[in-house]
């Protein structure tokens, strides 16, 4: 890794936001980590190992990447199901993470919640909710107590494109915009809510319009493949929310490669071959790659190494799992109350 | 002891909970600048300023998981539904969210929260404003179901209530806010899941709760005792976790036992003291469990269909004089 930062250029280039060489490796990192992750969870499900409902993130990286890495420890995340490349990159323990998909009891909420539903107090990651919009209003809560504490920490609320069209998304844009909560709603517009074109489902196809209803900054982050792009915008939206606890509604285009969930294949009667096809071309990590050379910030001997140690953090994940218990029959009746 | 109506023992416990706990606020429709749909949050915003008296629009399932979100990261809400009606619309934020977010999150997260407002029917509301909901609330594992009957219990266990590390349903009554009672001088809380017995009694033991125990039962048992008829009363005070021992301790004196609800009967919480009751006083009953409950429709607006349709004194008497083989 020093080696590539012992090239960077003496001045470094506009598109790069005057961010560290180490963040932006790291960040490669973190994106090549999701994608090899849930490579490995897909691989687990088609054994069986992974039951229920499992929603993969590959070709949503950069969104991930790029909106945490404008945000702290302190700050909150929550998303809806498809939570894995967030938790990861929130700094929750993937090893926990895969062995909640195995529902072990070393797993993430001790295998109560499973793929969909990862919760992690000590890195403030709020899950991993199932029910499409109920995790809105909560992300505003989060930030009402942010604000309420004066401490100026703001809550990133994660939704896909289908989400915006249902009655708890209006009712949080309403309510943190009019009490000014420091709340930024990020829909994930993947182009496609489970079978459901966009077009198909919001009869604004433009999502981030709906911002316009409630008076809301908002941006459409347009290469929403580029980790810088949606570092950028959502670095912009977490400075003016600190400053004034004003939300924003970004909308950020991007594809997932997979199917909806692991029984949804990857192309066929809603989405083509070609679409498909297509867009992996606009592959974040490759596109970031692509940057990080251009930019003399890594060269392909860091990204054989960066693969290797990637591949030995996952098959660790793997290896953890499986040397982990399933949960104590006890543990049924735990954490239903709290005393 | 000082003689206070049931909104203001609602008001001092929100009040001495809020002056005691920063981390403490209420918001619901026209808490704050109304000072309460029904006068419940009188006085709150001028105490405490709209940081901690807030008021909400019309938005039940957004400002529910406001509450819920904010719980999470570690404050204590009120969230006061104008009536427990329109919390269908935030059933999903109760439900999902709220109920179980402990459970779901592996202990990650807690849900400090209390649900409040009136239940049941008042007079002439019709079928969606008139509903008794404390049994599908009491269905969800993760949910407590707190329903007091008297301006005493109201501010003992709202106060509990407040400070629970759970969510709570808190179910009051429109009719009821008006209602006098005593309560202890100072400081004071009731604990959850303790029933009381009302009055003690040797033919049949009654349990009812909330608006229906005060406006129906206690005038019934008043009735039956005039008739010879030694009535134990008594009042759950909290529907979950219920009372149980108290119940069956009751049923193993008096061997006969009638419930009395607001509610429908298919599933009601009636059923399940029932089905509790047969299982664990099975060789103490000298009679069936009777029920005496709303009837099995949505309820209507006329007056007399109304009346009809509730619970009344000679139903509930009627239902007693059944499991004492009086004709």
């Amino acid at each position: 890794m020093t080696s590539s930062i012992s090239a960077l250029p003496a001045k470094q280039s506009d598109r790069l936001l005057g961010l560290p060489p180490d963040t932006l490796l790291k960040w490669y990192d973190e994106m090549l980590l999701i994608r090899r992750f849930e490579e490995k969870a897909g691989q687990l499900y088609g054994m069986g190992k992974i039951g229920g409902f499992c929603h993969l993130y590959n070709g949503q990286e950069a969104v991930s990447t790029g909106s945490v890495g404008a945000i702290t420890l302190d700050d909150y995340v929550i998303t809806a199901y498809r939570d894995h490349g967030l938790a990861i990159s929130k700094g929750v323990d993937p090893k926990a993470i895969m062995a909640e998909l195995l529902g072990k009891h070393t797993g993430t909420t001790k295998g109560k919640g499973g793929s969909m539903h990862i919760f992690d107090r000590t890195t403030n990651f709020l899950g991993g909710h199932a029910i499409v919009g109920g995790h809105i209003p909560i992300a505003a809560g989060a930030a009402f107590a942010s604000k309420y504490r004066d401490q100026h920490l703001v809550c990133l609320c994660f939704m896909g494109d289908g989400a915006t069209n249902i009655g708890e998304f209006h009712e949080s844009l309403n309510l943190a915009a009019l009490w000014k909560l420091p709340v930024i709603y990020i829909i994930e517009n993947n182009k496609y809510g489970m079978g459901t074109a966009v077009d198909r489902a919001s009869a604004v196809e433009d999502l981030v319009k709906k911002a316009a209803a409630y008076d809301m900054r908002n941006e459409v982050v347009v290469d929403g493949h580029d980790v810088l792009a949606v570092y950028k915008a959502v670095k912009a939206a977490v400075d003016h929310a600190r400053a004034t606890y004003e939300p924003s509604l970004l909308e950020v285009e991007t594809f997932r490669f997979r199917g909806h969930s692991m029984s949804d294949p990857i192309h066929g009667h809603y989405r083509s071959k070609e679409e498909v096809e297509s867009q992996k071309k606009l592959d974040p990590i490759t596109v970031f790659g692509t940057v990080l050379i251009e930019e003399g910030l890594a060269t392909e001997e860091y990204f054989e190494s960066a693969d290797k140690r990637i591949k030995a953090i996952v098959d660790e994940c793997v290896t953890f799992t499986e040397n982990s218990p399933e949960p104590p029959l006890d543990e049924l009746f735990k954490d239903v109350y709290i005393d | 002891m000082p003689v206070v109506s049931f909104r203001e023992a609602l008001n001092q416990a929100m009040d001495e909970e809020m002056a005691r706990d920063d981390r403490v606020f209420l918001m619901g429709e026209e808490v704050a600048e109304y000072n309460g749909a029904y006068k419940v949050s009188q006085g709150l915003l001028a105490k405490y300023g709209p940081r901690r008296i807030i008021d909400t629009p019309i938005a039940e399932a957004g400002f529910a998981g406001i509450g819920i979100g904010a719980a999470m990261v570690g404050l204590r809400p009120i969230v006061e539904f104008m009536t427990w009606n329109f919390s269908l619309v935030a059933f999903d934020q109760i439900v999902n969210h709220a109920a179980k977010m402990l459970s779901m999150s592996g202990g990650h997260f807690s849900v400090p929260m209390v649900f409040r407002g009136p239940g049941g029917a008042a007079h002439n509301l019709a079928a969606t404003h008139s509903q008794a909901l404390e049994s599908i609330y009491a269905h969800f594992p993760g949910l407590k179901v707190v329903m007091p009957s008297n301006p005493k219990d109201a501010k003992g266990l709202l106060k509990t209530a407040i400070r629970d590390n759970n969510p709570i349903i808190f179910i009051e009554s429109e009719v009821m806010y008006g209602e006098k009672g005593e309560i202890p001088e100072g400081e004071y809380t009731i604990p959850l899941g303790v029933g009381q017995v009302m009055k003690e009694g040797t033919d049949v033991t009654i349990v009812s709760w909330s608006k229906i125990l005060q406006h129906v039962t206690v005038k019934a048992v008043q009735r039956l005792e005039d008739e010879g008829i030694s009535v134990e009363l008594i009042d759950p005070r909290t529907i979950k976790p219920m009372d149980w021992e108290l119940i069956f301790n009751s049923v193993r004196k008096t061997n006969r036992l009638v419930v009395v609800e607001e509610g429908w009967p298919f599933a009601g919480v009636g059923a399940q003291i029932s089905h509790e009751v047969s299982r664990n006083c099975f060789d103490d009953l000298d009679h069936p469990v009777e029920r005496v409950t709303q009837e099995d429709v949505p309820l209507p607006y006329a007056h007399n269909l109304e009346v009809a349709s509730l619970p009344n004194i000679q139903r509930v008497i009627r239902a007693v004089r059944k499991v004492l083989y009086i004709d």
